[in-house]
This record gives structure tokens, sequence and C-alpha cells, in this order.
């Protein structure tokens, strides 16, 4: 049962973060609600204060800028990222993602900016928005900045976020001319349920077959999401053949610390990212 | 612990009611309005039984906080048929169909399946499982659901 709290409902972002300011760790930021919500049914977190954005307009929505990036507000829901053209239009990898996550219901209330800042390892959005080179928005009590994804994700359900600082949005640059992206999700279970493992990997391959640019991301294998650098670096500058993507899959199981749970034990997963990243590097570069 | 005034309608109805900021909308419905035709299953967001339409949106009642409502249009089950009793193509399609056992997620199902023929007067068996998946039933009566969708699809052809 939820204990009680104080809400607030701000107007502004800045309004917002001045709340934040203000009480500190007694308050937590509720965006959709999806996750904030059941973690307070639960017992797990009971905040004095509670600070909603659903007010907040600017965090809305989604958006081309002028040097060709994506901009995608944190209030924007995964069901609004589904379905917008200028999502496809970027990355369909990315739409289709999104179009994957848990069931309708939930895709219509979770919001971006509330997925990343609950910083699950499970999620999907994370790692098909790093193989992408996503930077994340904040603004905050100092300086606005901007940082790649996978800096923000530290620990489990932990954020390099300061205190007092809000996600409102991320940044997608404009992707290579000829970028294949493809999102794998291993759900042995049922369709709504968190991946066993995910793997995301985006790819640029020039004419002659050399690898010009790879990007490579393992949800749910993990504290947090994993960049596979040393995948990623197995393959770059080469002709991809299927010695070299097996070998580069080996180098992503490597990387990846996986728990044991009713999805399977460590090494069963550790052995399906290996598997899911060889049919995802296939994808991209055969 | 805050309390809110919330200025909504539900099936039509105007409403005001003051709630804790904790409040969720399943207890909203259930508890302040009396508006039982909503079920509450899993609690956590999984099962659909208690899927409503908020402003035209599909959301869980019991994952969405009362205070979200305000100023909205709430859909339940109950403001389905018209005033006179006359179903909707869909309700009559699930009888007509078999498209439930014992009921209890028939609100949600019908809800879900509401807001589904709403984006896609015509939706393929594919594009109504990816849908639908949410709403669970525990008697397993996912084909005569799949069915009775087709079914009031096919009415709403007939009709326009």
């Amino acid at each position: 049962m939820t204990s009680t709290y104080d809400l607030h409902m701000p107007a502004t972002a800045r309004e917002a973060i001045d709340l934040l300011a203000r009480h500190g760790d007694d308050a937590h930021v509720m965006a959709g609600g999806t996750s904030l919500v059941l973690m307070m049914q639960q017992g797990l977190i009971r905040p004095a204060h509670v600070v909603s954005l659903h007010k907040v307009s600017e965090l809305r929505g989604i958006r081309s800028t002028a040097d060709g990036s994506l901009e995608i507000g944190a209030l924007a829901t995964h069901r609004e990222i589904e379905r917008s053209p200028l999502v496809r239009a970027h990355s369909a990898m990315l739409a289709e993602a999104f179009a994957r996550i848990a069931t309708v219901r939930i895709r219509e209330q979770a919001t971006l900016g509330g997925n990343l800042a609950h910083a699950d390892p499970a999620q999907d959005p994370p790692p098909a928005l790093i193989a992408v080179g996503a930077l994340v928005l904040i603004q905050g009590p100092g300086p606005a900045r901007e940082i790649p994804l996978e800096d923000l994700l530290v620990d489990i359900f932990t954020t390099s976020l300061e205190p007092g600082e809000l996600i409102v949005g991320v940044r997608i640059p404009p992707l290579a001319a000829g970028t294949r992206a493809v999102y794998l999700k291993f759900l042995p279970r049922t369709e709504d349920d968190y991946a066993t493992v995910s793997v995301a990997a985006a790819a640029v391959v020039a004419g002659d077959g050399t690898v010009r640019q790879l990007r490579v991301a393992l949800g749910a294998v993990g504290a947090t999401p994993i960049r596979a650098r040393a995948a990623e670096a197995a393959l770059l500058g080469l002709k991809a053949d299927e010695k070299a993507i097996k070998a580069a899959a080996e180098r992503a199981a490597e990387a990846t610390d996986p728990i044991a749970d009713g999805r399977g034990s460590a090494g069963y997963k550790r052995s399906m990212a290996r598997v899911f990243t060889e049919r995802a590097l296939r994808a991209v570069l055969a | 612990m805050s309390r809110h005034l919330l200025k909504f309608s539900v099936n039509g109805v105007a409403r005001e009611v003051e709630v804790p900021a904790e409040r969720l909308l399943i207890d909203l419905l259930r508890e302040d309005l009396a508006l039982t035709g909503t079920k509450e299953g899993c609690s956590v967001g999984v099962c659909g039984a208690c899927s409503v339409l908020v402003d035209g949106v599909l959301l869980s009642a019991c994952l969405l906080p009362a205070f979200r409502v305000d100023g909205t249009e709430i859909r339940t089950v109950e403001g389905l048929a018209s005033k006179e009793g006359r179903l909707t193509p869909l309700q009559q399609a699930f009888i007509d169909h078999g498209g439930f056992q014992c009921g209890i997620c028939t609100p949600g199902q019908l809800m879900a399946a509401t807001a589904l023929l709403g984006e896609d007067p015509h939706p393929t068996d594919e594009t109504i499982k990816h849908f639908m998946m949410g709403n669970l039933c525990r008697c397993t009566g996912y084909q005569g659901i799949i069915r009775s969708i087709h079914a009031a699809a096919d009415e709403g052809a007939a009709r326009a």
C-alpha cells in the first residue's frame, strides 16, 4: 500500500528543478508513473514529496532539429515514439524496439525520460538508443548538459544525475547514410515479458564489405546495459565474415555479467547473449 | 499528505471528487464512484482487467494516479452501451461469438478492443494479437475474443 505524500505539479522544468532542489532526497520525480507507482505500492520507496511532470508541456513532443538530429522530449510516451513518423524516418529500428515494449497500456503511460531515469537494466530503450548514439539532455541547478546515454546508466536503478537534475529529453544525431540497425529481444516466456537478453546493433558497411561503423549494445545482462566495445573493435575496419562475427559475439558475451533469475541461469544468459549478438551482427553486416 | 479536488467526466457525467495524492484511478472508480464494472486483477499493470479509456487512450486504472485524470474524459465499460441499454456492435459480438466465458476479464477486453477498433477499424489477426496481448483471459478463451473483434469490425463496415 502506498504511503501518502505531498504532490507537486510544476508547470515548467525550472519549477520542477527548484522543487527537487528544495526537497532533496525526500522528493521523487514522476513522469508516466508506471514504475514509480508500482515501487510505492510495493513499499520499496516512500517519498515524502512527489514532483509530477505531467503539466510540464515543454518536455513533450518529438522533433527534428536543423542539424538533422531527432529530439525526443522526456515526456514522450513509448507509444508516441512507436508511432511517430519522425522516429521511423530517423531509425525504423528504434520505432520497432518501442513497439515491442510490454503492452499497449504500458506504452501509452510510460515515458522515455522516466524509463531512462529508472535505470532498470532489463528495459528495451537503453540498448536500442545506445546503438544509435543517443545523448541525454539534462537540466538542473547548474548548466544544462548533454551526455552519452551509456554515461547516464551507472549501476542497477542508479544514474549519474546530480541532485536536482532532470532528464529533459534525448537527442539522436543524424545517422550516417546506409546505416543498418536491428534490435533483437529474446523472449522465451511471453511477448510482454522483460527480455532474457536483448541486443541492438547499428552498422555502416562500405561497398567492399569493410565495416566502417559499428555500435553494439546489450540489455538484461548486467547491472547496466552494456556497450560491447570489444566486439565492435573486433570487427571495425575488417570484412565481416562468419568467423569474425562469431569471434566478435564471443567478445560481447565475455563482457556480460548476468544474474540468475526465473529467465535463466547466468551461464544460459551469457550463451544467449553470444547467440543473439551473432544474429544481430549478421543482420547488420552480412 | 496533500489532497486534490479533481474535476473530470466518466461516461459523459461530470464528476468532482477530492482525493489524497496517492489515490489510484482504480480506487477512484470502484470505491469513490461505485463504478465496479472495471475490475482489479493483478494490480501491477499486467493483466488488463482494469483497462479504461482516458481521453481515448487505453490505460491501466491500477497504475494511474487519480490526480492525472483531472480535466479528462474517462470511459469505462459502463459507458459502452447507450442509456437505453443498446449494446455496441462489439459487445453484441462478444455475446454472439463466444467472446467471454467466466467474464472477469471482459470489461477490460471490451475497452481494449474498443480502443483497437478506434485506431484500426479492420485489424488483421496479427494486429489483434499484438494489441490485445496485454489483456489476459484466465479461461484462455482467446479464439472467441478474436472472432468477436473481427465480427464487430465487419458489423462496423456493414453499417458504414
